[in-house]
């Protein structure tokens, strides 16, 4: 049960962040606030459900950022095309799933390790849509591609409800299917998984493509807010996806971890930045209280449940 | 220095002189003295920050906050000249800045027993984002001659920094190969609980590799400042992705054990070779960046060829799982006994 005491301190972090800011800033109160809070939330979330999947399997992905950028530039260009919106979520989708799908390849089957495929295509990936782009924004979009993400259904905008209902669905999907299950197995132990009839490589590849696929549908939570394209799109959204897994009790080496402390993680996150500007902080230390938080959070889980003997490194 | 050289690193020679032919082919001031000297300018922060990277890479670590950290010195030596402290203290006080970090880090991990990719991902984050709330989001100009000279200067010909570098060089290789805590730290890639078993100080090698890094990058972060004439916090973004690029294209393997330095500095140099001549030829940037990550993957999966057809017949213990297996295996007389036999079989 550890994962339930990880999440518990979240929660109790968040509520005592949120009543204090609410006690001391009317303004945190509104409705907008938190909606915004939420929204903002709900794409990270998204990427970091994917994340987690990959981390409890044992692999890592840095690709995310340029995966994203990739499918929101070309999503982009087809609805400027006049391509209709559901085809270019689909387009969307599958552009992340096929993304995913080689790194997946490339990782499960010329068994390259995850951290060098995925450096490869975050690399690769960003300089070649950049290239592709000239490095132009993609803009003006047509009056259809903001429907996604502006239209509100019971006070809240869409991308909150696709957000939870995907993280219900990882949930689920999780715990509860045999697939789900063939995840944590390969990510604890891959050897005595291979063992007991499970095709660890198969599962490496699907769970890759899986989180390819998710960040398809992130990036349609997320660019459909805005009227342009950037190519700097999700520069730098792998560390904070990262983080905010970590923060939320997964384990880096894999073998455990669970979803919704991913998603409190990533809300603790998003809490905290709004949090500095209300206290009227700086932006700027941000990033520096980002960091500060993965560290006590994984120190105090070390010496809370007594870890301490772990060989050092990472592999 | 040991001649001998590995299979991939005659891949890297390879790959070093046949980029280098094509790049010569594609611009006529490639292949000029001036121009290459020019281009290690850039080879020497990659290449000086690589250094302790292998090492930590070999002792199946890594420290992702080296770029950070750069700016962080850099910034902390910046902000103290700002305020009227001569320059050299500055950049000594810089430096050292830049080693607690290091030393930071190292303690976290070794003492608290926190994986190295958590703990440097964090600092990465924590020391980039302490140079960019001291600095307010501005950068520090008007350094003195004397102290842009580290960044612009000559010696003999030869850019300082590229002395440095290559002094860099001949200091890491004979600590890594010629005495014993160099060749520890193999061990401690290879297999760490047999070395705390032999009764090895592993914790004060890992604490010191961590803290060298703190101090080399300290030290790169001075050079990037010294050579672009400013200090700002979003100096070196990105670097550690370049320098981890570099350590793997050479040759070092991330699950720990196995890597040269030799393979290392090829590696920096075949990056160089091709964002400096690719540049040259006009290739836009973006471009030269799919170039280069395919050049990765290509390079490691040419080096997974032989290790592969070794392992099938002699059982190496290259994969981190079956070491894993091993470690357990101490406490547990049935699994030795599996192990054992597993390694029999074929």
């Amino acid at each position: 049960m550890r994962e339930r005491g990880r999440e518990l301190t979240i929660v109790a972090a968040l509520a005592m962040l949120s009543g204090y800011l609410s006690l001391t800033q009317a303004n945190f109160r509104d409705a907008f606030t938190i909606s915004t809070i939420l929204t903002n939330a709900a794409y990270v979330a998204v990427v970091g459900i994917g994340m987690t999947i990959v981390i409890v399997a044992g692999q890592i992905d840095i690709s995310v950022g340029s995966m994203l950028a990739v499918c929101a530039l070309i999503t982009g260009t087809l609805a400027r095309a006049g391509v209709p919106m559901p085809l270019v979520v689909l387009a969307s989708l599958l552009l992340g799933l096929g993304m995913g799908a080689l790194n997946g390849a490339l990782v499960a089957y010329l068994r390259v390790p995850s951290i060098i495929v995925t450096l490869a295509t975050l690399t690769v990936l960003r300089g070649a849509i950049v290239w592709w782009t000239k490095g132009y924004w993609v803009m003006p979009l047509p009056p259809g591609w903001k429907v996604l993400g502006t239209t509100h259904l019971l006070g809240l905008p869409l991308p909150v409800w696709i957000g939870w209902a995907a993280v219900l669905a990882a949930s689920i999907l999780l715990a509860h299917t045999v697939f789900g299950r063939e995840i944590y197995a390969a990510g604890s132990h891959p050897q005595a998984a291979q063992l007991n009839g499970i095709d660890t490589a198969r599962v490496t590849f699907w769970v890759f493509a899986l989180n390819g696929l998710l960040v398809g549908l992130a990036t349609m939570l997320h660019v459909t807010r805005f009227s342009m394209v950037q190519t700097q799109e999700g520069l730098g959204l792998e560390f904070l996806v990262i983080t905010a897994v970590v923060v939320g009790g997964t384990n880096i080496f894999g073998g455990s971890g669970t979803v919704m402390g991913t998603y409190l993680g990533v809300l603790l996150l998003t809490v905290t930045s709004s949090a500095l500007t209300f206290l009227g902080i700086s932006a700027t230390w941000d990033q520096a209280i980002r960091g500060a938080f993965i560290l006590v959070a994984v120190t105090a889980d070390i010496v809370r449940t007594g870890q301490w003997r772990q060989p050092v490194g990472w592999a | 220095m040991n001649i001998r050289l590995l299979w991939r690193e005659r891949v890297l020679i390879g790959l070093l002189i046949s980029s280098g032919v094509v790049l010569a082919l594609l611009s006529d001031v490639f292949l000029t003295p001036a121009n290459l000297l020019r281009a290690t300018r850039y080879a020497a922060e990659i290449g000086l920050v690589a250094l302790p990277m292998t090492m930590i890479i070999i002792s199946r670590g890594i420290d992702l906050s080296v770029a950070s950290n750069m700016a962080l010195s850099a910034m902390a030596m910046g902000l103290l000249w700002q305020r009227g402290l001569p320059i050299w203290p500055a950049v000594a006080i810089g430096v050292v800045t830049g080693t607690l970090a290091g030393w930071l880090n190292g303690w976290v991990i070794a003492r608290v027993r926190v994986p190295a990719i958590v703990v440097t991902l964090a600092t990465l984050a924590v020391y980039r984002g302490i140079a960019t709330g001291l600095s307010g989001g501005t950068g520090i100009l008007g350094f003195p001659e004397s102290f842009l000279a580290l960044g612009a200067g000559t010696v003999a010909g030869i850019p300082v920094q590229t002395v440095i570098w290559i002094a860099g060089i001949v200091i890491a290789a004979v600590f890594l190969t010629r005495t014993t805590n160099g060749r520890y730290i193999y061990g401690i890639g290879h297999n760490e609980t047999a070395l705390r078993f032999s009764g090895i100080a592993v914790d004060r090698i890992v604490l010191g590799l961590y803290t060298a890094s703190g101090f080399v990058a300290a030290l790169a972060g001075m050079i990037y400042a010294a050579r672009v004439g400013t200090a700002k916090s979003n100096a070196a973004a990105g670097y550690e992705l370049s320098i981890i690029t570099a350590v793997v294209l050479g040759g070092t393997s991330l699950a720990g054990g196995e890597g040269t330095l030799v393979g290392t500095v090829l590696g920096v140099l075949i990056l160089t070779i091709l964002q400096n001549g690719l540049t040259l030829a006009r290739v836009p940037a973006a471009m030269q960046d799919v170039l280069i990550g395919t050049v990765l993957l290509a390079a490691v999966l040419t080096y997974r060829e032989r290790p592969m057809r070794k392992e099938v017949s002699a059982q190496s213990t290259s994969q981190p799982a079956p070491r894993r297996a091993a470690g357990r295996a101490m406490s547990d007389p049935e699994n030795t006994l599996a192990a054992g036999e597993e390694r029999r079989k074929p």
